[in-house]
């Protein structure tokens, strides 16, 4: 019996986490997310990252099909909130009553398994309650779905089947086994028998079994006889034990499933409510299949900032067709991580199924989410920073598949300009003939420059404003980079020089820059 | 033709040649090793001894070569295999049976270990009559054999098994256990299995691959109480089929026969050595079969290797260096010389290693060579444990060295290896040439690995190889052996500068 909330076919089987999950988790703010939408339930914080960082793999039609059961969630959370509860209370069986510890032998399962299922049934029943009342009321077909089988699979008379054989694998009258001969004369091959007709202890022995045989009587102070005896009896039901024990199993991860997926929609209802209270928007986003180039969105903010600050978030628009590569140049404190944190989020939340923190947001979906961050480390050791970071990329290399989206935050920095520009060109040039989609945000102007927009019609710019002023806005603005970034503007900001003296240093930088951007293959 | 031994020809038991010990140039070779790696898991055949028996005879030898290159038929060799493994069954059978007290238990191990002596010698049979034998040997055993199991008592044998044992499967009862301590037992009755309908009513949560539940109950080779009163009573219920059991066992109690268990035995002389050599096979290393002269000393060996580095080597995913040598007349004697870890002592080592294997009648580490017979492999090593008394080791470098001198012979061969090391060069460039020149006399083949450097131009008889290093990294090993004067201190030169230690390389270190 399926759940199917995340998948209109499949139950929800968490795969291994992402290689790089630690890697996105950090350049992503994640666990912020994640915290926000687990409220310190740590099973509800592994069970969402578990489905969120799976999701890269979801196609559009599964994303869509998410969607429209989140939209049941919105409209009805207490339903959602009740059917995770019974879920839990399924799954908390397990852990209950003292056969835990259920020893060594088949009668300990059996025993164990016989209350277990007991529990269960009464769970399921609840559950199918539930089902019965609500089933009206929801418009997605997961969980109409759902609804459906839980009426139909798990009726009263089926409950109650289940009860009868419970009640007969306790053996009151006894266990009937049958063996064959195997090694060494060993009796091999124990099978339990259920017997047809229903008889008392003495008429089975002595009475209507005319079944001509040989009975023994242990003295009843014979110890070892017991014993032996007994272990003669485990071996008979260790085969129904087993298949009893197997079919708790399986009921409880009925259970376990069910729980797993809906915590990712309680998280979703977390999610909304703590957003929603701050007024920040929230939208349903438009995924398109992974072949075409879209990221159009309005809006766009850092759902992981907007939840730990306390002002409301600044969101940008931006709108790329057919561009493959996304180059953001600007003013350092100017918002760029935060734009391409915003841009993995969304990436993210929109393949999970879930709303984005914009009001508008399309784009194409990808097979694969990396990112390639500058990483603050000991700046002394710089040779061995930058062996680090070609270290990195090629495990993002051989982690990739087409149509995968990357996120580069001043990579290849920890050299000197011209080498490192060279090597980000020549990795970016790679990248783009394999279709992979980039976010590149640098400083190097030799190498931001030499994508010309009017040669590389699959690039665009976005740059940190910056007014006349030299005040931040924190708004992103299509536009080519600039020879500076205005490091100049925090240092002076920081050490507080005049800004007289600014305007004098200015035009030497500007040279300096241009000159050594003449080691690049394209003419300006 | 009768059948004696696929070992040795002509019909002289085999057994009274074996020795209990392994010769004395083992541990020197590191054929312990080499035959600790052969015959593990071998136990059984107590193989060792076979190896220990190295007393070369071109019959023997051309004997061995017959058979190994029957063997070369991957076939027979699968086939041959598989038959060790029925018997190596049987025998395991059979230990069973001599652990239980309870008679029915051990007729029935018994039967059991019967039946697989039949099939497996009647399939043993098959496949012999199919393969195409060259070998004097193993034609007389397929000979032996083939009449053995056309005798009316092998089929008698073998169908009397089979019927019992279809007669015990068959066997089949119910046991109702009370609770009350009391069971009884019946013939089988038809009945509902309980398990399969639990399968289905759960059917519906199935989902993925069940967990599995293991119950271990205590197996002792006996039953216990209950079991033995279940199994009277199905003997009860049963009487006919276990009277005929009884009595089978009395008539067949002695069944095996002795040529088959001589072939069981000296079959795996073969079979483990070819699955030994067959894992450096596999990586590109070569054996052949060597050419065994008793005239000529113009011996040789192309690509050959140390076989218990190699083990080593091959294990650990390394690749193995392979050596060449050869004597043209007069050449007699190798002294082996060159930089430390160079591979001198493993060359040493390969050239012993070739001549017992030769010796043996087995293939040999190389792509061809040619191999003397000897009579004797002399070899003495520098060892730890001398190294405590100086004085005491030099005396027993020379009373060893005497000895091999004494005993050795001009089909001997003499391996040395760092003796007198441990005195001043004088003493041991005058005692070199001494020995050197009884060698020489004797005419005998020998490896002389020494740092006197002198010893490698002594005489005609003598060839210097030399060990090398890489020369632009003298770190690298290269543990190739070349024809090659010995260089005196060039390469002692190569090992100071690799330390820092020239003169030069000193002089601006210490800035003096």
């Amino acid at each position: 019996m399926k759940v199917c909330l995340l998948h209109p076919e499949n139950n929800f089987v968490a795969p291994p986490l992402p290689w790089n999950e630690r890697a996105l988790a950090q350049d992503l703010g994640l666990d912020t997310v994640f915290g926000v939408m687990a409220q310190r339930d740590k099973f509800l914080f592994s069970a969402i990252r578990d489905v969120v960082l799976a999701s890269l793999t979801t196609d559009v039609d599964t994303i869509l099909y998410r969607q429209s059961v989140l939209q049941d969630c919105l409209k009805h959370p207490t339903v959602v909130r009740e059917l995770y509860a019974i879920a839990v209370k399924g799954v908390e069986c397990e852990n209950k009553g003292y056969w835990a510890f259920f020893g060594k032998y088949p009668t300990g399962l059996l025993n164990r398994s016989l209350e277990l299922i007991n529990m269960l049934v009464d769970v399921l029943r609840k559950l199918r309650h539930l089902a019965e009342k609500q089933a009206q009321g929801v418009d997605s077909d997961g969980f109409r779905n759902l609804f459906a089988r839980l009426k139909t699979e798990l009726s009263e008379e089926y409950l109650r089947d289940i009860h009868t054989h419970l009640k007969d694998l306790r053996f009151i009258d006894g266990t009937l086994i049958t063996a064959k001969l195997g090694e060494g004369n060993r009796g091999t091959d124990y099978v339990l028998q259920k017997s047809p007709v229903k008889r008392s202890r003495l008429q089975r022995l002595f009475g209507l079994d005319k079944q001509p045989g040989f009975t023994f009587r242990l003295h009843p102070r014979d110890q070892r006889g017991a014993k032996a005896l007994g272990e003669y009896n485990e071996k008979g039901i260790t085969q129904t034990a087993t298949v009893l024990g197997q079919s708790a199993d399986y009921i409880l991860s009925f259970f376990k499933t069910l729980r797993t997926e809906l915590a990712f929609y309680v998280g979703c209802l977390n999610l909304h409510e703590a957003l929603t209270s701050k007024k920040e928007p929230v939208c349903f986003p438009i995924p398109v299949k992974a072949e075409e180039r879209q990221h159009t969105f309005t809006e766009l903010y850092d759902v992981g900032l907007a939840l730990s600050v306390r002002p409301k978030v600044i969101g940008n628009d931006f709108k790329a067709e057919h561009k493959e590569l996304v180059i953001i140049t600007g003013a350092n404190g100017g918002g760029k991580s935060t734009f391409l944190r915003s841009v993995g989020l969304g990436q993210l939340m929109m393949q999970s199924g879930m709303f984005v923190g914009a009001t508008s947001f399309t784009a194409n979906i990808c097979p694969n989410l990396l990112t390639h961050y500058r990483r603050e480390e000991d700046e002394t050791m710089r040779s061995g920073k930058f062996d680090e970071e070609l270290q990195r990329m090629s495990e993002i290399v051989a982690h990739l598949a087409p149509n995968s989206l990357l996120l580069f935050n001043e990579s290849f920095a920890a050299t000197n300009e011209r080498e490192g520009s060279e090597i980000a060109r020549q990795i970016v040039c790679a990248l783009l003939e394999r279709g992979i989609k980039l976010f590149f945000v640098s400083h190097q102007y030799t190498f931001t420059s030499g994508f010309d927009a009017k040669e590389w019609d699959n690039v665009t710019f976005l740059r940190a404003e910056r007014k006349e002023d030299g005040t931040r806005t924190f708004k992103l603005i299509q536009a080519e980079p600039l020879r500076t970034s205005y490091g100049e503007d925090l240092y002076n900001k920081i050490f507080e020089v005049s800004s007289s003296a600014e305007a004098a240093t200015e035009p030497e930088l500007a040279v300096g820059t241009g000159s050594r951007s003449s080691g690049f293959g394209k003419p300006e | 033709m009768t059948f004696y031994s696929i070992l040795f020809p002509g019909s002289e038991d085999p057994l009274a040649r074996e020795a209990a010990e392994a010769p004395e140039f083992f541990k020197d070779m590191n054929l312990h090793q080499v035959i600790d790696a052969i015959t593990v898991g071998k136990d059984i055949y107590n193989l060792k001894p076979l190896f220990y028996t190295c007393v070369p005879d071109t019959d023997v030898i051309a004997y061995r070569h017959e058979v190994l290159r029957d063997l070369e038929d991957e076939e027979l060799l699968k086939n041959l295999k598989s038959f060790a493994q029925e018997m190596t069954t049987m025998r395991d059978y059979l230990t069973q049976a001599s652990k239980v007290t309870d008679d029915r238990q051990k007729q029935r191990w018994f039967l059991d270990a019967v039946g697989i002596f039949c099939a497996g010698i009647d399939q043993l049979a098959r496949d012999l009559a199919l393969a195409k034998l060259n070998s004097v040997a193993l034609s007389a055993f397929r000979d032996y054999l083939s009449a053995y199991v056309g005798s009316s008592s092998f089929k008698a044998l073998a169908s009397e098994t089979r019927k019992l044992q279809t007669d015990l499967e068959s066997v089949r009862y119910s046991t109702l256990i009370l609770g009350s301590g009391t069971f009884k037992v019946t013939k089988y009755k038809e009945g509902l299995n309980y398990s399969a309908e639990i399968e289905r009513t759960f059917e519906k949560f199935k989902q993925g691959a069940p967990k599995a539940y293991q119950y271990q109950f205590p197996s002792l080779p006996h039953l216990n109480v209950v079991e033995a009163k279940v199994l009277e009573f199905v003997t009860q219920l049963y009487p006919e089929i276990f009277a005929n059991l009884s009595a089978y066992c009395a008539r067949y109690a002695n069944y095996e026969e002795k040529p088959i268990q001589i072939f069981e035995r000296e079959i795996q002389f073969y079979i483990s050595y070819l699955d030994y050599i067959e894992a450096f096979r596999r990586t590109g290393l070569k054996f052949c079969y060597p050419k065994i002269t008793t005239d000529s000393k113009e011996i040789y060996c192309d690509g050959g290797f140390d076989i218990a580095l190699a083990s080593r080597l091959v294990a650990e995913g390394h690749s193995v260096v392979c050596n060449d040598f050869y004597f043209k007349d007069p050449e007699r004697i190798f002294v082996v010389t060159g930089p430390n870890q160079g591979g001198k002592t493993t060359f040493s080592r390969q050239f012993g290693q070739a001549h017992y294997l030769a010796g043996m009648g087995f293939l040999v580490p190389g792509r061809a060579a040619r191999i003397h017979l000897f009579d004797y492999i002399m070899t003495h090593y520098e060892r730890d444990e001398y190294m405590t008394n100086l004085q005491g080791k030099l005396q027993d470098d020379v009373v060893r060295i005497h000895e091999i001198l004494e005993r050795a012979t001009p089909s001997s061969i003499i391996i040395l290896n760092e003796i007198f090391s441990s005195t001043a060069l004088q003493d041991a460039l005058f005692l070199s040439k001494r020995v050197m020149q009884r060698i020489v006399d004797l005419d005998a083949l020998c490896v002389w690995v020494t740092f006197v450097d002198e010893l490698a131009s002594y005489s005609e008889k003598v060839v210097s190889m030399v060990s090398t290093v890489v020369p632009d990294n003298p770190a690298i090993r290269t543990f190739r052996v070349f024809r090659k004067p010995a260089e005196g201190v060039a390469y002692a030169l190569t090992i100071a500068e690799k330390y820092g230690l020239t003169y030069d390389r000193l002089k601006d270190r210490l800035s003096l």
